[in-house]
């Protein structure tokens, strides 16, 4: 019995805990729209900018947020993709939750890319879809789709809310999981009579506690133990670090970590960034086209310390010839992760901002310069074969890399930069600097072509005071193209530096060396892109010689507003090394 | 190697965890042979017990999956010597046909069926039992014409549990204590994840 009082008697102080307010709010009921209600969570939780697209099945919300302009801003998207694409670039580069707003039906499925996107990179989002009447549901009424079932697999949870009455604990709940543990979008279907209900509302109260939801799993000091003894034991130790540590917040502590160690440390794509890339112990980029060293190091170290990824196949080439000679610390706070791809020796879950400073605290200051010599003596021969020519070519043709060395020099790696999917995503992501974390946002997980538009017109709302480049091949643009009109119409300072190569490049670059040349239908015309930039009131130019780029690049960056800068680099370039599919790590091929 | 496994969830009663529950077993291309859902000893929590074939390791990747599902609480697996479990079978035979022919009496004592029908036209019976037991009765029954068959799902009770209350308390903590710090998979890497 004694026990049961102590939960009860903690619930409630918790609860007290958690909204001093609340008390005095709940005297006060006062009678307002579920439209209002909406909108008052989003106050509560400091939401700022939402990203939308209005219809029938929303316009309540729309009509209610017609008298919060002043305290929410709402950016009026082209297409329902290009709104929750907006709202990853904000959560990734504030850190903070991103909203989306989109009507039933064909706004709702527009959504879909973007969840599947946001659910495999965990960024957290809150995105709100208008649905039909309640009496209408199952009727195939106008704009009707089963939005729910349809985002099962891809939210981390979902719910339809058909009374008003449940809008401020649905929606406390939806901000509170999207934002906790392991983050990842939600998605609430609020139908168009729960929107017009009026309701006796009491308050918004933040959601701290759900049951049967544990977001940050138990550190298990023992294991902190064993991986402590594991690395102190290491003669050749590897830290390869993924997302995690930025979702975490956790870049100073990793830092701490790694330095006292003396571990080199390599990163996943969406890892870039945690750490400065210049920094000493940085040995750069894993997988299918990252570095040699770490590639090949991969089998060669003897404890493996992955921290806050997921051992992604585009990581670990064949499995089955993965780091077998290691043993493997794995850090996550998502219980499921570990064990899913590569067996852990020590399984250490938990909040890697709690678990990493006890790590440090344990192991032993050291240097490991030998080893770090080796990927050093890789790093090389990689400048020696592959970097040299991609950053100072000889060739007439312009090739991806010097336009990101150029960048690099003028931005001094101090911007965001924003990357779609194919070819100029692994040379920037290879090549570019980075000094601050949450700046590199690219689609990882998904490689969904046409995120990088409107993900860095959502950056740019998310960090307003740092400089927002997207780098986009001549594919991904065209899939997104017209969240131009978003700029136009916002006015958002986005610069956006199209590599164009006249193909879709990384698949032509398997096509040549997978299936024998047979370039099939990756042959893709482009408009005339600064004439379409000029449509939108959007200044801009095309260069196609080496001795423009770095004014081109500095007339971009030094433009007030938007600006749109289309560089027509080599047609048949490739990105190496290459990890070929089907291949272990070590056997990164460098041409 | 695959073989039976029982996998018991408890989750939130709410519209929607049927279904993200059932997807992760589709999305893996894994066949759910019985599911069945019902309340358990806690009102509001509901109880899902599923039968899959499928090899140690998968089953141990498919419950975590279904653990971290939002409105789930806990999730076991277990092989067949660790529960109890039974299914419910219903046989519709004609009257004319089993009256005149089976030796009824039999019937019922040997397969410990009983009879929940009759009608002039037909009888229904039933057995509770194991899969081998139920279908044994099918196969007595077929020579009679058998009308109609219907199996149930199987529901299993974990000889080692001791039920969800003292656990739900557990789950009712913000900030779990020191003996709350329990966690199968950490300390046998046999049980789930829990905590």
């Amino acid at each position: 019995m004694e026990k049961i009082d102590t939960i009860v008697n903690q619930k409630e102080a918790n609860e007290k805990l958690a909204s001093p307010q609340s008390a005095a709010q709940a005297k006060e009921v006062t009678e307002i729209s579920g439209s209002k209600a909406v909108l008052e969570a989003f106050i509560a939780e400091g939401v700022d900018t939402i990203f939308g697209y209005p219809g029938g099945a929303i316009m309540p919300i729309y009509d209610a947020l017609y008298d919060y302009h002043d305290q929410l801003k709402h950016i009026l998207v082209r297409h329902e993709q290009g709104g929750i694409h907006a709202g990853q670039g904000y959560a990734r580069s504030s850190g903070k939750v991103g909203v989306v707003f989109a009507t039933s039906g064909p706004g709702a499925t527009n959504l879909v890319t973007g969840l599947a996107d946001a659910m495999i990179d965990s960024t957290p989002l809150v995105c709100i879809t208008g649905q039909v009447f309640a009496h209408l549901l199952g009727t195939d009424a106008f704009q009707e789709v089963d939005v729910i079932n349809i985002t099962t697999p891809i939210t981390k949870w979902n719910y339809q809310i058909t009374d008003a009455n449940e809008i401020p604990s649905v929606l406390a709940k939806a901000f509170h999981i999207a934002g906790s543990g392991r983050p990842g979008p939600v998605l609430i279907d609020i139908t168009k009579n729960a929107q017009l209900q009026k309701f006796n509302y009491s308050g918004y109260k933040k959601c701290t506690f759900i049951r049967s939801y544990r977001p940050k799993p138990i550190v298990r000091k023992e294991y902190v133990e064993r991986a402590a003894q594991l690395i102190n034991e290491a003669k050749k130790p590897l830290v390869i670090f993924g997302q995690g540590i930025i979702l975490g917040k956790a870049e100073n502590e990793f830092k701490a970590f790694i330095e006292k160690g003396g571990l080199p440390a390599a990163w996943t794509i969406l890892g870039l960034s945690a750490l400065p890339t210049d920094h000493p112990q940085n040995v750069g980029m894993l997988g299918m086209h990252g570095n040699y060293g770490p590639n090949v190091l991969t089998n060669e170290c003897d404890v493996l310390i992955a921290v806050g990824m997921r051992f992604d196949d585009r990581v670990t080439g064949r499995l089955d010839k993965y780091a077998r000679q290691a043993k493997v610390i794995h850090l996550d706070i998502d219980p499921a992760e570990i064990d899913k791809n590569v067996k852990a020796t020590v399984p250490l879950w938990g909040d890697c901002k709690e678990t990493l400073p006890m790590l440090t605290e344990l192991i032993e200051k050291k240097q490991h310069k030998e080893w770090l010599d080796k990927f050093n003596e890789f790093t090389q021969k990689e400048i020696d074969i592959v970097i040299k020519d991609e950053l100072n070519p000889t060739t007439d043709e312009l090739t991806m890399g010097e336009v990101i060395k150029v960048l690099n020099e003028l931005t001094k790696g101090d911007a965001i930069i924003v990357t779609d999917v194919g070819q100029h995503q692994m040379v920037t992501c290879r090549y570019a600097k980075f000094n601050e974390t949450k700046s590199n946002i690219t689609s990882g997980g998904a490689g969904t072509m046409g995120f990088a538009l409107p993900a860095a017109i959502g950056a740019k709302f998310g960090a307003p005071h740092r400089p927002v480049v997207a780098v986009i091949g001549d594919g991904g643009v065209q899939m997104t193209i017209q969240e131009l009109g978003t700029i136009m119409q916002t006015g958002i300072n986005v610069k956006i530096l199209i590599l164009n190569n006249q193909f879709l490049g990384m698949v032509r670059q398997w096509q040549q060396l997978f299936h024998d040349k047979r370039y099939s239908f990756v042959d893709i015309e482009s408009p005339d892109y600064v004439m379409v930039a000029k449509g939108y009131r959007i200044e801009g130019q095309s260069i196609s010689k080496r001795d423009q780029i770095k004014d081109a690049l500095s007339t971009m960056l030094n433009h007030p507003g938007a600006y749109l800068l289309e560089v027509m680099v080599g047609k048949e370039n490739n990105v190496f090394p290459m990890v070929p599919q089907g291949c272990s790590v070590a056997e990164i091929r460098l041409s | 190697m695959k073989k039976e496994f029982t996998i018991t969830v408890y989750g939130e009663n709410q519209i929607g965890l049927l279904n993200r529950i059932a997807i992760i077993f589709v999305r893996r291309k894994i066949n759910i042979d019985t599911m069945n859902t019902s309340p358990s000893e806690i009102v509001g929590i509901h109880r899902f017990t599923i039968l899959i074939d499928e090899t140690e390791e998968v089953v141990r990747k498919v419950c975590r999956q279904i653990e971290k599902q939002v409105d789930v609480l806990k999730v076991y697996f277990n092989t067949e010597e660790d529960i109890v479990w039974q299914e419910m079978a219903l046989y519709k035979v004609s009257t004319e046909q089993i009256a005149e022919k089976a030796k009824v009496e039999r019937l019922l004592r040997q397969f410990g069926a009983r009879v929940v029908a009759i009608t002039k036209d037909f009888t229904i019976f039933e057995t509770t039992g194991h899969r081998e037991e139920t279908d044994k009765l099918v196969k007595v029954l077929e020579p009679y014409g058998l009308t109609e068959f219907v199996r149930s799902a199987r529901i299993a009770i974990m000889k080692s549990s001791r039920g969800f209350h003292e656990k739900l308390k557990e789950f009712e903590q913000r900030a779990p204590g020191e003996e709350l710090i329990e966690n199968e998979f950490l300390n046998q890497r046999q049980g789930v994840f829990s905590m």
